[in-house]
């Protein structure tokens, strides 16, 4: 199991020198004079050249994605080129915002997937064919505009939540859980859509196995074939889906934080990316990617621990 | 007069390996040096058990497995490093029968389709291809409107019997029968036996017939050779191989399998018991000498 | 060697029933399904406006005219006006040409690029295979939200670009579904023929792979469109365009800053955005549903076979054996298309305590589901349509569900035929041994386990304590068989149902397990149905014999009697295909035209 996760973790540390190269040298190559975006166009050319030189532009690309790189082994990401903020301060500012939206919206999916998924899978019938609805729905129409009809409906018309603003969790528990409890459900309706199927499956997979009639044989009641050996079959596949679901929230959350006015890293991202700053950018893409590898690595050695047919492979 | 002379296909050495599983894994070792040879018209039977390494011997003359060394001649000729192209020609003389009937045809092609791919790809035309469809089929006991149905629409007996008219098509001298039969009832399995007599008597070809079962090689062939943790064993003519063997795992193989009469299969069982006894006792006596 | 008898379900179908003509073309057919007509229908009618629509829309999208914005529907502006006084229907309408094509360029730049690299991944394997898969999982490790607002921050509000972008994106949806494909039929056996037959690589490609895959690409082509669509809105929504063009995403931002001006102004471009993801998805259901049934085996086609008179040689009811009585029993399936297919067509066994039954068949004689109705497991569908069945002389017909699992385990156990599948791959060879005991003896963990450990012992598993805590992948078929058959020992039944224990064995192996099943049954009595389609295991281990064919029994009898002077004409055939002892062949000689 160690010899497992050391060896994923050793690949997910390529990967993540592989993307930082990549991003770095791509977010350069047009070759914009930053200086002059800076300054403006009235400015002075020497000054615009000086500029360039403070923020080390004059170098060429791989010196400056050296110098980034050797910063960052140092835990230094440097600092926003706009608003001279440094990157990580700005991040972690906003991380939590974002974190503890994908969290509920992990947890929600999570907790009613695989409920909806078994009872569909298990009863089949009606439930299972308003599930296929659900799913076929969920799944179809696009995230942001699940999100607009939510805003629409609860937040304009019925008045129930507020359509705009955060609340930080530290300053009143009421206000945090009123101001994400919409950005949440948003997120979670599609990712709900996509799990609980995938549970479904799985379920009534393993519900035709034959070790499953053979527990039958033995005598044992369905609830506890159900409970013990159905389910934990039934998970591995659907926590697979789980954490590729993962990736596609970070992208769900930058729509959503974007409509609801929430300062976490989605919202930002809009903010600098349109602005070309480069620091902020290679902050972003490394803080996303590690929670991949991580939320990666996570599902990996639960699987492991499910199947341990999976921890020789 | 030495049998090298006559065989068609020689088998000299063969070792096959396949890579571990996993980063730096350990090769494994399939077929640990195979010798055998076949000779024109003749069926050689090849019986082993699971893991014994029977299919890889096939696969390896058809050029589907990795042989890591050895040397395999047909008609004379070294084909264990054919090119792709030598390859495709060989088709024209070495065939196969594959065991499962279900997984060997392509479902979502006619049997016509499937019959005539060989003789396409031997160069001849669409409209020569039809007409020697219609005779293969006639060959087979099939009825000539099989051609334009999908495998899903007959039987495992008589999807049997269209491998058996693919691997004719092209007249080959060899044809490698992997478990052909195993995965067939009892009455079915006769029937496709008796055809393949049938058609080894009309056409001369030779056959390496793989199989798990002793009684079902006893029957068919000339000769038999026993493989177990990939090396031959016991190699001679039938009737001595699965009647009177020598070597203890063979005499195992024959006296395990149950035949269908209670007093016969009770001595059977006795005489069993009594091999493996011996088998233990010389264990034993071996596991002494080395303990010494 | 699983194959060896295919479940009796199945089987009655391959007895060669021509099938009505399955459908070969697969471009119609969408249109015969309700679901995807709809959805081609409602398509059309977004597609053919966005291609016509300098002639269709009411006025140019860009025309505006402030004093009019905002106000509502109107003869000429069926959809009312903007924020800016502009026609939201020829805004609409225009915003399509853009939306779409951009969808349609992502999705063309992600078949080129994951349709050939997922080919060639899959049927060539090796470092281009390791390679474009790391690539793969690179890609998918990226946000692409992020991603393409990073892109356009570089590369300016290019629309056109960004969506190339895109379809770098999603192409590994496209690279796995076609390399797992491919990699799968590379192992078929039909791939192997016909590379034996002589053909060259492109053309297996072509007849066999291409066309495995073809279908699935479709459906995921309809299914991405989907995708990329509502992602290309979003970008837009975002404000990521240059904002002059009339694009659905950037019709709902503007509506969204009106919202609570003008709430209606969200419904024609959601709706428009909305009908076409859902049609596309909807497209991509009805298509599979169509493509993807080909080539399987048609369930319950053919038609119940007429029912032959059951041969009765058993006793009649008051002679009804004390362990096991089935009566006239029925078991009858119900199709997926309404109706009832019978599969055994009433039958009678007698097992007396210690009695060891042959059930003997070939497949699809219905001796599986025989076993099954006994013990109260036919799988989902089948149910025992008449008959009785009496097991310690209570009728366990119309027994409540607890009651009947009581006897299960405790007086009836089961041994299956595939070891390996029968045992939970996720739970230690204890565990599974464990449970049942404990929730049936309810003995606490400490002595569970001790009873585990003894039957271990009892079943001649060497070294039982290791063997407690070893996974099933662990150990050998012929062990998995022995630790079965110790589960079904746990709780001392009288009557142990044998579906084809040995089949899937090696016959050294089989020896071995028929020795251990004729010692248990020896020292404790037990009465043992046994089913089989091998006659020898009959001769080997059981006392008599019923012959059965097509979901009635042919013939019964002593295993003596019954294999001495087989009566029935189909015992006799089977009989007669039985290859031991039979005569070798003649010598070989050598052809005349000898080889050079």
């Amino acid at each position: 199991m160690v010899r497992f996760v050391a060896r994923r973790l050793a690949a997910g540390v390529v990967l993540l020198f592989v993307i930082s190269f990549l991003s770095y040298v791509l977010l350069s190559l047009p070759g914009t004079d930053v200086g002059r975006q800076l300054l403006g166009q009235s400015a002075a050319q020497e000054l615009v050249d000086a500029k360039n030189h403070e923020l080390g532009l004059d170098q060429p690309i791989l010196t400056q994605y050296w110098n980034w790189l050797v910063a960052a082994l140092q835990g230094d990401f440097g600092k926003s080129w706009f608003t001279s903020e440094s990157v990580l301060r700005a991040i972690g500012n906003r991380l939590p915002v974002t974190l503890s939206l994908m969290i509920g919206v992990t947890l929600i999916t999570a907790v009613v997937s695989f409920a909806v998924g078994i009872w569909a899978g298990v009863r089949r019938g009606v439930v299972d064919r308003a599930l296929q609805i659900f799913a076929v729905l969920g799944y179809a129409l696009p995230g942001f505009l699940v999100t607009l009809v939510l805003v629409l409906v609860f937040a304009v018309q019925l008045r129930w939540f507020p359509a705009i603003g955060y609340i930080s969790i530290d300053r009143s528990f009421v206000g945090w859980l009123s101001t994400v409890t919409l950005p949440i459900i948003a997120l979670s309706i599609g990712s709900i859509a996509g799990t609980s199927q995938q549970v479904r499956g799985s379920v009534i997979e393993v519900m035709r196995q034959d070790y499953v009639r053979t527990l039958r044989a033995r005598g044992l009641p369905m609830r506890t074939i159900l409970i013990r050996h159905v389910l934990r079959n039934a998970s591995a596949p659907a926590l697979t889906v789980l954490g590729m679901q993962f990736v596609g929230l970070l992208g769900g959350a930058v729509i959503v934080e974007q409509i609801f006015g929430l300062p976490g890293i989605g919202s930002m991202a809009v903010k600098y990316t349109t602005r070309g700053d480069i620091p902020i950018i290679m902050g972003l893409v490394m803080v996303t990617v590690v929670g991949v590898i991580i939320i990666n690595l996570l599902v990996d050695i639960i699987i492991g621990w499910l199947n341990p047919k999976a921890r020789v492979a | 007069m030495s049998a090298q002379d006559q065989s068609l296909l020689t088998v000299q050495d063969l070792h096959v390996s396949f890579p571990g599983r996993g980063w730096r894994a350990q090769p494994k070792e399939v077929l640990k040096g195979i010798n055998l040879d076949v000779r024109p018209g003749e069926t050689l039977g090849l019986v082993g058990e699971s893991g014994s390494g029977k299919t890889t011997i096939g696969r390896a003359i058809l050029g589907l497995a990795p042989v890591a060394s050895g040397s395999i001649r047909f008609d004379g000729e070294e084909i264990v490093h054919a090119n792709p192209r030598r390859r495709r020609e060989l088709a024209r003389d070495i065939q196969v029968i594959f065991q499962d009937p279900y997984t060997s045809l392509n479902p979502s092609l006619t049997i016509g389709d499937t019959l005539s791919e060989p003789l396409l790809a031997q160069g001849l035309s669409r409209d020569e291809a039809r007409s020697h469809v219609a005779e293969l089929l006639t060959s087979v006991n099939l009825p000539a409107d099989a051609a334009d149905r999908l495998p899903r629409e007959f039987s495992g007996g008589q999807r049997q019997r269209v491998a058996i008219a693919r691997a004719l098509a092209i007249k080959p001298r060899l044809i490698v029968c992997d478990e052909p039969v195993s995965a067939l009832d009892l009455t079915t399995q006769r029937t496709v036996l008796d055809l393949l007599l049938k058609i080894q008597r009309e056409t001369g070809v030779a056959l390496l017939f793989i199989s798990h079962d002793l009684a079902v090689v006893r029957a068919m062939s000339h000769r038999v050779a026993v493989i177990h943790r990939g090396l031959i064993v016991e190699f001679g003519q039938a009737d001595v191989v699965t009647s009177d063997p020598t070597d203890p795992y063979t005499q195992r193989l024959l006296l395990a399998a149950p035949v269908p009469n209670p007093a016969k299969q009770r001595e059977r069982r006795a005489e069993l018991e009594k091999v493996r006894e011996r088998e233990r006792a010389m264990q034993a006596a071996a596991g002494a000498e080395a303990g010494r | 060697m699983t194959q060896l008898t295919p479940a009796d379900v199945s089987s009655p179908n391959e007895s060669a029933a021509p099938a009505s003509a399955p459908p070969r073309s697969g471009v119609r057919a969408p249109l015969r399904n309700p679901l995807g007509m709809i959805s081609i229908i409602l398509l059309a009618l977004v597609v053919l406006p966005a291609i016509f629509a300098p002639f269709l829309a009411p006025q140019s999208p860009e025309l505006a005219e402030l004093g009019r914005a905002f106000e509502g529907p109107q003869p000429g502006h069926l959809f009312g006006f903007d924020s800016a006084g502009r026609d939201v229907l020829s805004r609409i309408v225009f915003g399509a040409r853009y939306t779409l094509g951009g969808a349609a360029l992502a999705l063309g730049v992600a078949l080129v690029l994951g349709v050939p690299t997922g080919l060639l991944a899959g049927y060539y394997g090796k470092w281009f295979d390791s390679l474009s898969t790391w690539a793969t999982n690179l890609i998918m490790s990226l946000p692409a939200m992020v991603v393409l607002l990073a892109a356009r921050a570089i590369l300016g509000p290019t629309v056109w670009v960004l969506m190339v972008i895109m379809g770098v994106l999603v192409a590994p949806s496209f690279f796995r579904l076609t390399r797992g494909i491919v990699a799968n039929v590379r192992g078929e056996l039909y791939v192997d023929a016909a590379r034996v037959s002589g053909l060259p690589d492109w053309r297996i490609i072509g007849r066999h792979v291409l066309i495995v895959v073809r279908a699935p690409i479709i459906i995921q082509v309809a299914l991405v469109a989907g995708v990329a669509i509502g992602l290309q809105a979003g970008l837009e929504f975002l404000g990521i365009s240059s904002g002059s063009m009339p694009t659905w995403g950037a019709m709902l931002n503007e509506a969204f800053q009106n919202i609570q001006r003008a709430p209606m102004l969200l419904l024609w471009p959601g709706l428009a955005l909305g009908i076409t993801s859902s049609c596309l998805v909807l497209l991509a259901a009805a298509l599979r549903d169509v493509l993807e049934d080909r080539g399987a085996e048609p369930v319950g086609a053919s038609a119940v076979k007429a029912a032959v008179a059951p041969v009765s040689m058993a006793p009649d009811a008051p002679g009804r054996a004390g362990l096991l009585s089935v009566r006239d029993l029925k078991v009858a399936y119900t199709l997926p298309g309404g109706g009832d297919k019978e599969i055994v067509h009433g039958i009678d066994l007698d097992i007396a305590p210690g009695e060891v039954l042959g059930l003997v068949g070939e497949s699809g004689s219905g001796k599986t589901q025989t076993a099954f109705a006994i013990l109260g497991i036919l799988p989902e569908g089948g149910r025992i349509s008449a008959g009785s069945i009496t097991i310690n002389g209570q009728e366990v017909r119309g027994m409540p569900d607890a009651a009947r699992r009581g006897l299960r385990g405790d007086v009836v156990a089961y041994v299956p035929q595939e070891p390996m599948s029968n045992l939970d791959p996720s739970f230690t060879i204890g565990s599974q041994l464990i449970e049942p005991i404990r929730y049936k003896l309810g003995l606490s963990r400490k002595d569970a386990r001790a009873k585990a450990i003894d039957l271990l012992r009892l079943v001649e598993i060497a070294d039982p304590e290791r063997t407690m805590d070893l996974h099933p992948h662990e150990i050998s078929g012929g062990m998995a068989q022995r630790v079965l058959i110790a589960g079904a020992m746990s709780c001392d039944p009288a009557l142990l149902i044998a579906d084809e224990p040995t089949t899937a064995l090696d016959v050294t192996v089989q020896a071995e397990v028929l020795e251990l099943l004729r010692k248990l049954q020896r020292d404790r009595g037990l009465g043992v149905l046994l089913v089989t389609h091998n006659l020898g295991v009959v001769a080997d281990l059981c006392d008599t014999v019923a012959v059965m064919q097509h979901g009635v029994i042919v013939e019964r009898g002593t295993v003596t009697d019954v294999f001495d002077h087989p009566q029935d004409p189909y015992t006799l055939k089977l009989m007669g295909a039985v290859l031991d002892g039979s005569e070798t062949r003649e010598a070989w000689h050598a052809p005349l035209e000898v080889a050079k």
